[in-house]
């Protein structure tokens, strides 16, 4: 048995009737590593993370926490995982403070324990202020920080994230991925959904879902560099004729508007053919600056691996 | 209206919540044919500018003409020449996509004929021509926000109000979603839009970031970029932990950010600064390839701005 892995899958599997969610992953995560799992909405991203849980049954495969079967020892995995769900899951009529108290008593946090985390907690999540608020009161970025606080209560070696910042500024998203890395230090293994890609660059790994299987696997820039093609912005005068011009294009994999600017993704060459492109718009009529390279992102690999083959899916 | 009257403009605009002042004076003007964005810190007031300019939210003093009518005098003429998508917005469920995208258009009294011509436009512009007949309660958070898109452009609005438009969405649906934001300016369609994200930011003509009711900065993404003080410098390092250490001891540096494998590092002043910077890292054996200084990129901005303000230490 593999302990040295946090998360380990064989061929998992779960079908809704005829709708395939998750088809067969083998995905490995590394004991102390902050994976991103990243993929497109309705992908299968939070019925793998329910099954992780143990709170949704695999209808094929296996997966293991920390060398535990999921669906052997369901209990022991719940004590060694912390679990933030994509929208707000705690009580909107009892306070901060009485949310955690719960939460610590569910995962048996030892009595003589649990005010002194908690107390630590509401102070590292910036909660003080709102410790006898009820849950239902919070702001949003607010209620994120309480459900983190109570997913990591009884000290979980694996926190799974689902999208723990939407909707949250950066300034809060910085904070909230500062302490995912205090808790790396520790020794506490994350695993994190986002849309957001600055956030994915602060992962170590990242994996990209499409459809329910995993079609990338790697570092921030093992992800980059798998974006394929260089990648130039002009500025245009006529932003929508240049997109029309530049989607027929078959030596392109791409065009995407950027404020006045204009993205597109060569599938073969450099500057030269960049520098053509350009001048072949200007005889389109499209009036238009010089091609400047942009340094690839981990957005233009998402989307040229899964940007046609999205079926939007269903809702999760 | 001419093309010289902007289609946005407001002035002194106010809205109190008890004691809190959630909007706090603001004067703008938004040229026809802008995308705006409107950035800022949770709380700051986007959203309930937003409302205010839609018509939804009455304003304590000040004023807002949007498309031509004045919101305080006349809100039911504002509504009628804007789209507003508010942030939690409800399809009806149990209705397919299309049968929800009619049943706007009828509320809003555009012709059949009208609407089944811009619907198909959208739907396909948005890839949903497949996913037509679908029932709304199963789509997912990227469709749904589509969709809602799709609805608030069905009475063909000359300015289109959008509440933090893309949150929860995935990159493919948001590429669609500014395929079709960014072709309206040309068709004379101002945009008016809030984002938490700045690379989605950056997309935009102009941006006004708000803090507690009030514009802090005002200009296009690359002025913003430019009020950063000082220099970004990105450090690739093996050991993040060692040269943080090290630059935090240098009373020349601002911020340090993690990004990536790399650190974003503010330092203040100019050239001789980074050199100290450079000098620190070298000693515990960082070279200077793994130095380089950036363009500070629009996060940076945020941060920056508001800690002139005070808001952050």
């Amino acid at each position: 048995m593999p302990e040295d892995l946090a998360i380990r899958t064989e061929g998992l599997t779960k079908r809704f009737g005829d709708f395939t969610a998750v088809d067969h992953i083998d995905l490995k995560v590394e004991t102390g590593e902050i994976f991103g799992f990243l993929g497109a909405n309705g992908c299968g991203k939070s019925t793998t993370i329910r099954m992780l849980c143990g709170l949704l049954a695999p209808t094929e495969g296996k997966a293991f926490v920390a060398g535990m079967d999921v669906e052997r020892e369901p209990e022991r995995i719940r004590a060694t995982i912390g679990y933030v769900a994509q929208f707000f899951h705690l009580y909107g009529d009892m306070t901060v403070r009485e949310n955690m108290e719960l939460f610590g008593g569910i995962y048996g946090v030892p009595d003589d324990e649990l005010a002194s985390r908690i107390g630590w907690w509401i102070e590292r999540l910036d909660l003080t202020a709102y410790r006898d608020v009820l849950g239902a009161d919070l702001a949003m970025g607010t209620q994120r920080r309480l459900s983190l606080a109570c997913a990591v209560l009884h000290a979980p070696k694996l926190l799974l994230l689902d999208e723990p910042t939407s909707a949250v500024d950066p300034l809060a998203r910085r904070e909230f991925f500062d302490v995912i890395g205090e808790l790396q230090d520790q020794g506490t293994t994350v695993l994190v959904t986002t849309h957001v890609m600055d956030e994915a660059e602060r992962c170590n790994r990242l994996s990209l879902m499409d459809r329910g299987r995993i079609r990338a696997v790697g570092t921030p820039a093992e992800i980059k560099a798998m974006s394929g093609g260089r990648i130039y912005s002009v500025e245009v005068s006529d932003l929508s004729r240049a997109l029309e011009a530049l989607e027929g294009r078959r030596d392109l994999r791409g065009a995407q508007p950027f404020g006045r600017q204009v993205q597109f993704q060569l599938r073969d060459g450099g500057q030269g053919e960049a520098d053509q492109i350009a001048a072949w718009l200007g005889r389109q009529g499209v009036e238009c600056g010089p091609a400047s390279p942009v340094r690839p992102t981990i957005e233009h690999t998402f989307l040229s691996i899964l940007g046609s083959a999205s079926d939007g899916g269903e809702g999760e | 209206m001419s093309s010289a009257e902007p289609a946005l403009r407001t002035d002194g605009l106010t809205r109190r919540f008890g004691q809190t002042v959630a909007v706090d004076g603001v004067s703008l003007e938004v040229p026809t044919g802008d995308i705006l964005g409107l950035i800022g810190p949770d709380g700051a007031g986007k959203t309930t500018f937003m409302r205010l300019i839609s018509g939804v939210l009455v304003a304590d003093s000040g004023s807002a003409i949007v498309a031509g009518h004045d919101v305080t005098k006349d809100p039911e003429a504002v509504k009628r020449h804007i789209g507003y998508l508010p942030q939690a917005f409800s399809l009806y469920a149990d209705l397919s996509i299309e049968e929800n995208i009619d049943f706007r258009g009828d509320l809003y009294l555009v012709p059949r004929d009208e609407v089944e011509a811009l619907k198909e436009e959208l739907l396909e512009m948005t890839d949903l021509l497949r996913f037509r007949r679908r029932l709304a309660g199963r789509l997912s958070g990227g469709m749904k926000q589509k969709v809602g898109l799709i609805c608030a452009l069905i009475n063909r609005p000359k300015v289109l109000i959008l509440d933090e438009p893309t949150t929860g969405v995935d990159p493919i649906s948001r590429r669609d979603f500014w395929r079709i934001i960014s072709q309206l300016p040309d068709q004379g369609v101002t945009v008016v839009l809030s984002s938490p994200y700045m690379d989605e930011a950056a997309r935009c003509k102009h941006l006004v970031m708000i803090g507690r009711g009030r514009v802090l900065a005002k200009g296009t993404p690359p002025e913003l970029r430019g009020r950063v003080r000082g220099r970004i410098v990105e450090v690739l390092a093996a050991d993040v932990r060692a040269a943080t250490r090290v630059l935090n001891d240098l009373p020349c540096v601002r911020r340090i950010t993690p990004f990536g494998d790399a650190l974003h590092v503010q330092i203040e002043a100019g050239g001789q600064e980074v050199a100290i910077a450079r000098d620190a890292l070298g000693r515990i054996g960082i070279g200077d390839s793994a130095v380089q200084e950036v363009a500070p990129t629009l996060e940076d901005a945020f941060m920056d701005i508001l800690a002139q303000e005070g808001r952050v230490a």
